[in-house]
């Protein structure tokens, strides 16, 4: 274990942190960028991903659509996506643009759908009678939706979120292999010039900042359970999440 | 399609190693992870250490597990075994819980009822529990298909060889075609994958199957 010591060594030796240090440091420069890539990628992903997964979790359209959709979005090959549309932006973009645009883009559609499945099940799981009861109570359509769906859903719908971003953090690690900074910088760059110590050291930040990040999310979602839905172990990762649904929708 | 014909022999010989590469993790996490999911039905305590360490691995990022593994198991950087480590890891991680949520689903009372009837606790599991859990676990394995055959890519940052490669090989050296026909193949690798699965979960489990008799003589 004492490769791990000089590696949590090297992570905190101060020299690595100064301002204006050798590329890939300082250490925090590129955890600001990675920081920053994901929250863009999360930010448009969110913009795009979760009114339409309100949308059909609401109306109940199309989540055939979804579920092909997630599902075989996981087929593809995050790497082979990420160069893949550099090497496109690549043409007709400048040098300096085109790696950032290209690896956004990336982000953006790995993200989502868990994003979009998150927001559909999330919905999906709110008991139909309680809508039903909503929906009689004299409540429009907008109001089910965003007082009494949404709220529900929240943890469902956070969940989704939380893996979007996770997914995220770990792909902008990769794409510093493409180029690009963030915390997989660190990684790469001691990968070629053979310093474990540096490799290490990113590898375990990089792993450090997701479970923070996973850590604080799971925080956040065992807040906003309502009562209810707190024991439900689904609720967590959406990867095996099947949501029964009564047919009694269509007929409300 | 120029690069592609000239170049058929080294594009099998990378989808041939893809395809290594990702059965062994898929059947080994399979197999992993029955007797832990099993386990988490059986306390609550074993339950909570399952599902959450299973998602706390899930949550560390592909490439700095395989950096970090060398040093957990006698391994080199870029030995070929850390990258089947780590997608076992993720593997069982994904696969465990759906084997919890599997076996959770079994009905007590069946169980029960097993028991009364006479099944002894090995004849039970095999028979009732197993079967019972079967749609559920082939969801679960679905998917962890699905993901590890794109991660493998991943694998070629240590170094090895599969559809990966043309991936790198491609934007290095500037060649779209390349890059794409490996996208391609990466996904129908996972296809084919899937529908090997769903025909082997018919096969093992004829009761789920949809297109019965009765809607055949519809």
């Amino acid at each position: 274990m004492n490769v791990l010591l000089d590696a949590l060594r090297w992570l905190i030796d101060p020299a690595h942190w100064e301002p204006g240090a050798l590329s890939p440091l300082p250490i925090q420069d590129r955890l600001v960028e990675h920081l920053l890539y994901t929250g863009m990628a999360v930010l448009i992903a969110g913009i795009l991903a979760l009114p339409l997964g309100f949308y059909i979790g609401h109306t109940g359209k199309g989540r055939q659509f979804v579920i092909a959709f997630t599902g075989s979005m996981r087929a593809l090959p995050t790497l082979g996506l990420l160069f893949f549309l550099l090497m496109v932006f690549g043409y007709w973009l400048s040098y300096d643009t085109a790696p950032i645009v290209g690896a956004t883009i990336a982000f953006v559609i790995l993200a989502i759908p868990s994003m979009l499945a998150g927001a559909y099940t999330g919905l999906e799981s709110v008991d139909r009678q309680v809508i039903d009861a909503a929906r009689a109570n004299g409540m429009t359509e907008w109001q089910i939706l965003t007082q009494v769906e949404i709220p529900l859903g929240l943890p469902l719908i956070l969940g989704g979120v939380r893996a979007a971003v996770l997914q995220v953090i770990a792909t902008v690690t990769i794409a510093s292999y493409a180029g690009l900074g963030g915390l997989g910088r660190i990684i790469t760059s001691g990968i070629g010039l053979n310093d474990y110590n540096r490799i290490l050291g990113g590898a375990l930040l990089v792993t450090a900042l997701a479970l923070l990040i996973d850590g604080a999310f799971a925080a956040v979602q065992r807040g906003t359970a309502t009562g209810g839905l707190s024991d439900r172990p689904a609720a967590r990762r959406l990867a095996t999440s099947r949501s029964p649904r009564p047919p009694s929708r269509e007929s409300a | 399609m120029t690069w592609t014909q000239n170049n058929l022999d080294l594009i099998v010989e990378l989808t041939l190693n893809h395809v290594r590469l990702s059965v062994i993790p898929i059947v080994v996490s399979f197999l992993l992870a029955i007797p832990l999911g099993w386990l988490a039905t059986r306390n609550s305590a074993l339950r909570t250490l399952v599902i959450t360490g299973g998602s706390l691995l899930y949550t560390i990022p592909s490439l700095p597990l395989f950096v970090i593994l060398p040093l957990v198991i006698p391994t080199r950087v870029l030995d070929e075994t850390n990258l089947i480590v780590a997608l076992i890891i993720y593997g069982v991680a994904l696969m465990s819980r759906s084997a919890a949520d599997g076996f959770a689903s079994v009905e007590r009372p069946t169980l029960d009822a097993s028991t009364a009837v006479g099944f002894s606790p090995a004849a039970r599991f095999f028979r009732v529990e197993l079967p019972l859990a079967g749609p559920v676990l082939l969801a679960g394995i679905r998917v962890v298909s699905v993901s590890t055959i794109a991660l493998v890519s991943v694998g070629i940052i240590i170094g090895s060889a599969n559809l990966g490669t043309l991936f790198l090989n491609g934007k290095q050296r500037g060649i779209l075609e390349e890059v794409v026909v490996g996208i391609v193949l990466s996904l129908l690798v996972a296809l084919v994958f899937d529908i090997i699965i769903v025909r082997l979960g018919r096969l093992l489990m004829p009761w789920t199957r949809k297109d019965g008799p009765v809607v055949v003589t519809r």
